[in-house]
């Protein structure tokens, strides 16, 4: 395989867009009928079911706490998602990302509202086009939102890589693979703070904070598509007004 | 909040208000100033029958990893590299937090950050570890060990793998008709471009402190382990437990990283550097 040019004379990158442009991101709330709280999210080629269950009784009995609730989180990729069938079960990168987006999630969940009960949160990527850690956060934090769990901020992530030497927003599959550095940033808009941060690949001190900078600009404005597909989720039309 | 989460609610406020406390007069529980690494000790060669191995102490903090090489096929989509993997084991003898089983979240987690410090600093030059191109490579797998543990096993993980490649060798082998043949007696150095380290820190409220304690991972509002090559690029990070990280905050960090990472690779060199 040949590493194509991923960024042409115009500055365009392999998809066309500018460096600090998202790929179109569609989002809904409440998709799925049997959980407490769900959503599906499309970034580019990605999709993602995130579903909700809880908060309910802990299972098993031992594991649950006096003082407040806990929260599980599996992120887990359809077999079919990615070019080469991905064998079925949990892989390392799974289980590290699952780790990594629960502790993300459980910065901001209020945990000590429901003690002695668990919350599961499901992340379900049917097709990985990059970026399915940040995307699956996304959709997460509406899911949390969609089934009421108190919640101090609803979090929003994208990725920020390295492309032949150009700092780009939101890296496809094409850019990961081909690019110099891929870094997923959550955060927690209205706290100012990262709650998921990694890196692969290297990029100087400089680099680091010019790519925060747009990721903090981008999470913005994912935030306000959250806050609109909850809306139109939950809006309920003044009385009298039904065609 | 890595380890041991089970232990909250008061015992932990007040743990962390007498923390903090000492941070503001500017001392650790150990009397370590905030920027101050434990001492760190590598010795390598400690196991003959292992192709590298290096046991690394960071205060009492013990890791000892371990290299083996076999000759394999290489990945399909990078016919001319050669292949190496990591692993982590949190040994039940470490700690008490630590169980018998298969890896579990927090030994992948801590596989793949040493993983990563190694990949994307480019540290193993993987395209000298090819026999016969897209057929035949050397295959390293890098095992680490927690033997002991008192807080921050990601950079002493790191050292011990970093050291244990610097010191290890392989078999050399002869292609002859297609065909890959030992030459006995004979090593050769793994070639290395760069000796990556990493640098952990603990956010306990304003104050960063590096290479923590247990009880600090514990009360620390987060964990961020940054991996630094020896050009000073850095080449990995994680953020490895939940918490808010407020973005000035991480600025700072990354630049103490970059200093601190500059006195381990110093520390790591002086040990195994003869000849490199």
């Amino acid at each position: 395989m040949v590493k194509p040019k991923l960024i042409d004379e115009n500055g365009l990158r392999i998809d066309g867009r500018r460096p600090d442009e998202l790929r179109k991101i569609r989002m809904e709330v409440g998709v799925l009928e049997k959980t407490d709280g769900s959503a599906y999210i499309e970034v580019g080629g990605t999709r993602i079911y995130a579903g909700v269950l809880g908060p309910r009784e802990v299972h098993p009995k031992h594991l649950e706490l006096p003082d407040r609730g806990i929260l599980n989180c599996r992120y887990h990729m359809a077999s079919f998602s990615v070019d080469e069938r991905k064998p079925l079960g949990m892989t390392r990168r799974e289980i590290e990302l699952s780790k990594v987006l629960r502790e993300a999630l459980e910065t901001v969940v209020f945990l000590d509202e429901f003690p002695r009960m668990m919350v599961d949160i499901f992340i379900e990527v049917i097709q990985a086009d990059g970026g399915t850690r940040t995307a699956g956060i996304t959709a997460a934090s509406l899911a949390l939102a969609d089934a009421g769990i108190p919640m101090a901020d609803m979090i929003a992530a994208t990725a920020v890589g390295k492309v032949d030497g150009t700092l780009v927003l939101d890296i496809n599959e094409v850019e990961d693979k081909y690019g110099e550095a891929d870094m997923p940033v959550a955060m927690a808009p209205h706290l100012d703070s990262i709650v998921l941060l990694q890196l692969n690949g290297r990029m100087t001190s400089g680099e680091i904070e010019k790519g925060l900078e747009m990721a903090q600009n981008a999470i913005k404005k994912i935030h306000a598509m959250q806050v609109e597909a909850l809306k139109h989720r939950y809006r309920i039309e003044p009385e009298g007004m039904e065609t | 909040m890595s380890l041991g989460m089970e232990k909250r609610g008061y015992a932990i406020k007040i743990m962390k208000n007498k923390v903090y406390d000492l941070l503001k007069i500017g001392k650790r529980i150990d009397e370590r100033s905030l920027d101050q690494l434990r001492e760190i000790k590598i010795v390598t060669r400690v196991v003959e029958k292992a192709d590298g191995s290096a046991l690394v102490s960071l205060g009492k903090t013990k890791i000892l990893t371990g290299i083996k090489v076999e000759v394999g096929s290489p990945y399909p989509d990078r016919p001319n590299e050669g292949v190496f993997t990591v692993n982590a084991e949190l040994l039940p003898l470490a700690s008490k937090s630590f169980e018998p089983g298969p890896p579990d979240e927090r030994a992948i987690e801590l596989s793949r950050i040493v993983d990563r410090c190694i990949r994307e600093s480019r540290a193993i030059d993987l395209e000298k570890l090819v026999l016969i191109e897209g057929q035949k490579v050397y295959m390293l797998y890098i095992d680490c060990y927690v033997l002991d543990y008192d807080g921050n096993y990601f950079d002493a993980a790191v050292l011990s793998a970093v050291a244990a490649l610097m010191s290890g060798s392989l078999p050399v082998y002869r292609v002859i008709d297609g065909r890959v043949e030992l030459a006995p007696n004979d090593r050769m150095k793994i070639p290395l471009r760069t000796p990556p380290v990493s640098v952990t820190m603990g956010l306990i409220g304003d104050k960063i402190v590096v290479d923590p304690l247990p009880t600090e991972e514990e009360i620390a509002d987060t964990l961020v382990t940054i991996g630094i090559d020896s050009d000073n690029v850095v080449a990995a990070i994680q953020k490895s437990s939940p918490g808010l990280l407020p973005v000035s905050m991480l600025k700072e960090m990354i630049k103490l990283s970059l200093v601190k990472s500059q006195e381990i690779r110093a520390k790591l060199l002086e040990a195994v550097g003869n000849g490199r």
